[in-house]
């Protein structure tokens, strides 16, 4: 498997849901080779393999890289261009400049590539030099199929492919109209269409988003499956009851203040909240290319002592932030899937999720409102923080939902999906 | 006679610690006293100390004719007395020669009197109360946070009696005036004003070791030369300067103390001007104008205006937030709550959420702790989240406590009338 981040140095949903993934596989009776561009040395290890593209001799042929480069030619132009934003990244970007080694360097001066493994900088480049390690690991390495993990990974998928003549299984956890909305990075999209292209199997993490695979993407539907996300039930517990500081009621928002969630619809719903019941804090956690946007916002409503913004929230901080919680808001334009809301559950927390996310196909007890109807959703943070029965109902049903979604289903799914592909 | 006005300005902030949303209601210590303590320190041992040294030296040398006037905020003094107090052994020492006046200001170098008469003038007691605790003065003349000032700030100082209040020579209000006569508040007219002369000021606050200036290196000489041409009739050269001029923003090496302790010899002995302090300028000139100022005027920036502390849409929102707390404030009565609600106050806690910076360059990077306005906004806004809370605890465990109390006194009245009935 390629991935781009593995716990604990993760930035999103991607690192967790591999992680997920990678645990169920193994007990699935899998064995799972997983590569990353970079490796900490805290990784949690336990069952799997666990590879940086650091330590990968590059094998290959000097004319390989000129192959490479001739694809990627577009690729190493635009090096300013980041279309996941790390979030502490975010604000470090402007004074960082990045040092890369070229490929060609790398194959001369010691055959081995450093990376940073982040989202910053000449990103493109890195991709580009994952993929040489693909070619590489698809010389050396002994396995029956290559996974790769969304698109900064697909390119090594496709040269590991090349290499070995394995079949490929990419995995899209989000697209770049999810990420992007409709102004598209044209460079990302010929990536992850490549991708698609090239694979034996495409598995989408929910119905909205194989959608978007078959219709923006042009793919076979027949070789599109849906395997939905799941929740890790281990993490955080070691916290038990969180103490609350503040007699009122929490009501919050975990994740990047980007377009793609949909923090302002959360702020204005807050406002109409606020105006008939004052004792509710909100709560707008992460950070993000809105996020200072989103505070002159709160400013401007005269709602900031009841508004908190606690930036990046790192570790504890997550599980703790959701157990403070009595309602949890996911108010996002375009979600793939969203394990946030299934972590807030798991909290004993009830949420309410927009129509427009993967994880609304598969949750029974949560509410469920179009991103952009802000009378809808403080309805329904209105209607949880009155009436306690509301809360007690999702609190019974939802806890034992979200105790149904385990990843070792998930994994048992793609391995169903594998074996037509390895046996044939 | 033509008189020289020295004013020197001295304020220190209560710096905020970094206060995260997770303390909200758990932890009320709001300040950095590490960093309030250090930065003290370091700012006492580079100016305080040595510029009131000089200062003590200059006045000895040439007997009464030097004289200068300083306003301590009440923040600078309260840490002074915690983290260095021989420099108010020092100021005391310099008050005690008679040649020095200390002006009235609000305890909170707050914005105060932009928002409430109440507020204002009970800070401004406060701060008198305290200068006549420490220095054995009375002051007459006051000076606002920042030399805001308008018409409506002026009525309120003339109710409390001062003869005089200092503010900001704008040119945008002065026109084709100068700043170098007395003049009068337009709606208090009872009120003279002195106006300080930016240019001459900042030659010495901003301009002394610049070296892209054309004037640079600026002597003792070439700036007596100056004050000498000036036109004949102008009767007064206000000088208000921030005293951390001395040694903090000019360091010792650029020169700034050699060329101050020249100063008063080359000026009485070249020149027909005179040292006077705020008040005897008050007395001694006739003021030739009054001076309409219906939006509030301040020092700082090129626009002389508020907008370095209110204006944005966070600084805006921090200081009514802040503002709607005093009516609760009235009620309670507990010393902790009261001492924090003074120093939030202080203006510079809106100053580091100033998003002009971007444009307005180094002056507000300089003093700013935080990275970012937002940083400082959040920050703020989280720690008066819990103000508010802890204000609330208070007033209700006062409220819940009063009938008990009352029932208590009553059962007592009732206990000891039955004793008397037994005995």
């Amino acid at each position: 498997m390629f991935g781009w981040e593995f716990p604990p140095h993760i930035s999103g949903g991607l690192g967790t849901a591999c992680y997920g993934l990678t645990r169920g596989m193994v007990q699935q009776e899998v064995d799972v080779i997983f590569v990353v561009p970079k490796m900490y040395g805290d990784e949690v290890q336990e069952d799997l393999s666990l590879i940086s593209a650091e330590e990968v001799p590059v094998t290959i042929m000097e004319k390989d890289v000129h192959y490479y480069n001739e694809h990627f030619r577009y690729i190493e132009v635009s090096s300013a261009m980041v279309p996941y934003m790390d979030p502490e990244e975010y604000r470090r970007l402007h004074e960082s400049t990045t040092t890369t080694t070229t490929s060609e360097d790398a194959i001369r001066w010691n055959q081995k590539m450093s990376f940073t493994g982040g989202y910053k900088g000449d990103l493109l480049g890195e991709v580009a030099r994952y993929a040489l390690i693909g070619t590489s690991l698809g010389h050396r390495e002994e396995f029956d199929l290559i996974h790769a993990h969304d698109w900064l990974t697909y390119p090594a998928g496709i040269a590991a492919k090349n290499a070995s003549g394995k079949p490929l299984a990419i995995h899209v956890h989000a697209t770049e109209f999810d990420r992007s909305g409709e102004n598209v990075n044209q460079e990302v999209y010929q990536i992850e269409k490549m991708g698609m292209e090239a694979a034996d199997l495409v598995i989408a993490v929910s119905n909205l988003t194989r959608n978007t695979v078959i219709h923006r993407y042009g793919i076979s539907p027949d070789k599109v499956f849906t395997v939905h996300n799941a929740v890790d039930f281990s993490e955080g517990d070691s916290l038990g009851e969180v103490k609350r500081y503040t007699p009122e009621k929490i009501v919050t928002f975990l994740g990047r203040i980007t377009y793609q969630k949909g923090p302002e619809y959360f702020i204005e719903a807050a406002k109409k909240v606020l105006e008939r019941e004052p004792n509710v804090r909100f709560v707008m956690a992460g950070s993000g290319d809105m996020m200072n946007k989103m505070i002159r916002r709160v400013a401007e409503l005269g709602i900031s002592m009841n508004f908190h913004f606690t930036g990046f929230l790192k570790g504890d901080d997550v599980p703790t932030m959701f157990r403070m919680s009595d309602v949890y808001v996911m108010p996002s334009v375009s979600e793939p899937f969203g394990i946030s809301p299934l972590e807030a559950m798991r909290s004993n927390v009830p949420v309410i999720i927009s129509k427009q996310s993967g994880v609304a196909e598969i949750l029974e007890h949560a509410i469920k409102v179009d991103f952009w109807d802000v009378d809808a959703i403080a309805d329904a943070i209105y209607g949880i923080l009155k009436y306690p029965a509301l809360t007690q109902t999702f609190r019974q049903h939802g806890k034992s939902e979200v105790f149904t979604l385990k990843w070792e289903n998930a994994a048992h799914e793609v391995k169903k999906l594998y074996e037509p592909l390895i046996y044939t | 006679m033509r008189a020289i006005c020295f004013y020197f300005q001295v304020h220190q902030p209560y710096r905020l610690r970094q206060y995260r949303f997770f303390d909200i209601g758990k932890n009320h210590n709001y300040f950095d006293d590490f960093a309030n303590e250090t930065i003290l320190r370091k700012i006492a041992d580079r100016c305080y100390l040595p510029a009131n040294k000089m200062m003590l030296e200059l006045i000895q040398k040439h007997g009464s004719r030097f004289r200068i006037a300083f306003s301590l905020s009440g923040t600078v003094m309260s840490q002074l007395q915690e983290y260095a107090p021989e420099v108010l052994d020092s100021f005391r020492e310099l008050a005690d020669t008679g040649c020095v006046e200390f002006l009235a200001e609000t305890y909170a170098h707050s914005l105060s009197s932009l928002k409430s008469k109440t507020e204002f003038q009970r800070q401004v007691r406060n701060h008198v109360a305290m200068v006549e605790e420490l220095f054995g003065q009375t002051p007459q003349v006051f000076r606002n946070t920042e030399l805001i000032y308008s018409d409506e700030i002026s009525d309120m100082v003339a109710e409390m009696g001062y003869k005089a209040q200092l503010t900001e020579g704008a040119r945008h209000i002065l026109g084709w005036r100068s700043p170098n006569f007395l003049y009068t508040s337009a709606s208090s007219p009872q009120l003279k004003l002195l106006l300080k002369n930016f240019t001459l000021s900042d030659d010495i606050a901003f301009r002394f070791s610049n070296r892209g200036w054309k004037e640079w290196p600026l002597t003792t000489e070439k700036y007596v030369h100056w004050l000498k041409s000036l036109n004949k009739n102008e009767e007064i050269v206000n000088l208000f300067l921030d005293y951390e001029t001395f040694g903090e923003h000019q360091w010792a090496e650029t020169g700034i103390f050699d060329f101050m302790r020249k100063l008063p010899e080359q000026v009485l002995s070249n020149t027909d001007f005179a040292f006077l302090n705020p008040s005897e300028v008050a007395d001694q000139f006739q003021p030739i104008s009054p001076m309409h100022v219906q939006y509030p005027i301040s020092w700082a920036d090129e626009e002389r205006d508020l907008t370095a502390w209110l204006g944005n849409e966070m600084q805006d929102e921090a200081f009514d937030r802040l503002y709607e707390l005093e009516d609760k404030m009235k009620e309670v009565t507990d010393p902790k709550l009261q001492r924090d609600w003074d120093r939030l106050q202080g203006s510079d806690h809106f100053y580091y959420q100033c998003t002009k910076w971007f444009s307005d360059g180094d002056v507000h990077k300089y003093f700013n702790p935080y990275d970012s306005p937002y940083d400082a906004f959040i920050n703020y806004m989280n720690i008066l989240a819990d103000f508010k809370l802890e204000i609330e605890k208070h007033l209700a465990g006062k409220s819940s406590d009063d009938p008990h109390a009352a029932e208590i006194a009553q059962l007592e009245a009732r206990l000891q009338y039955l004793k008397s009935q037994v005995s």
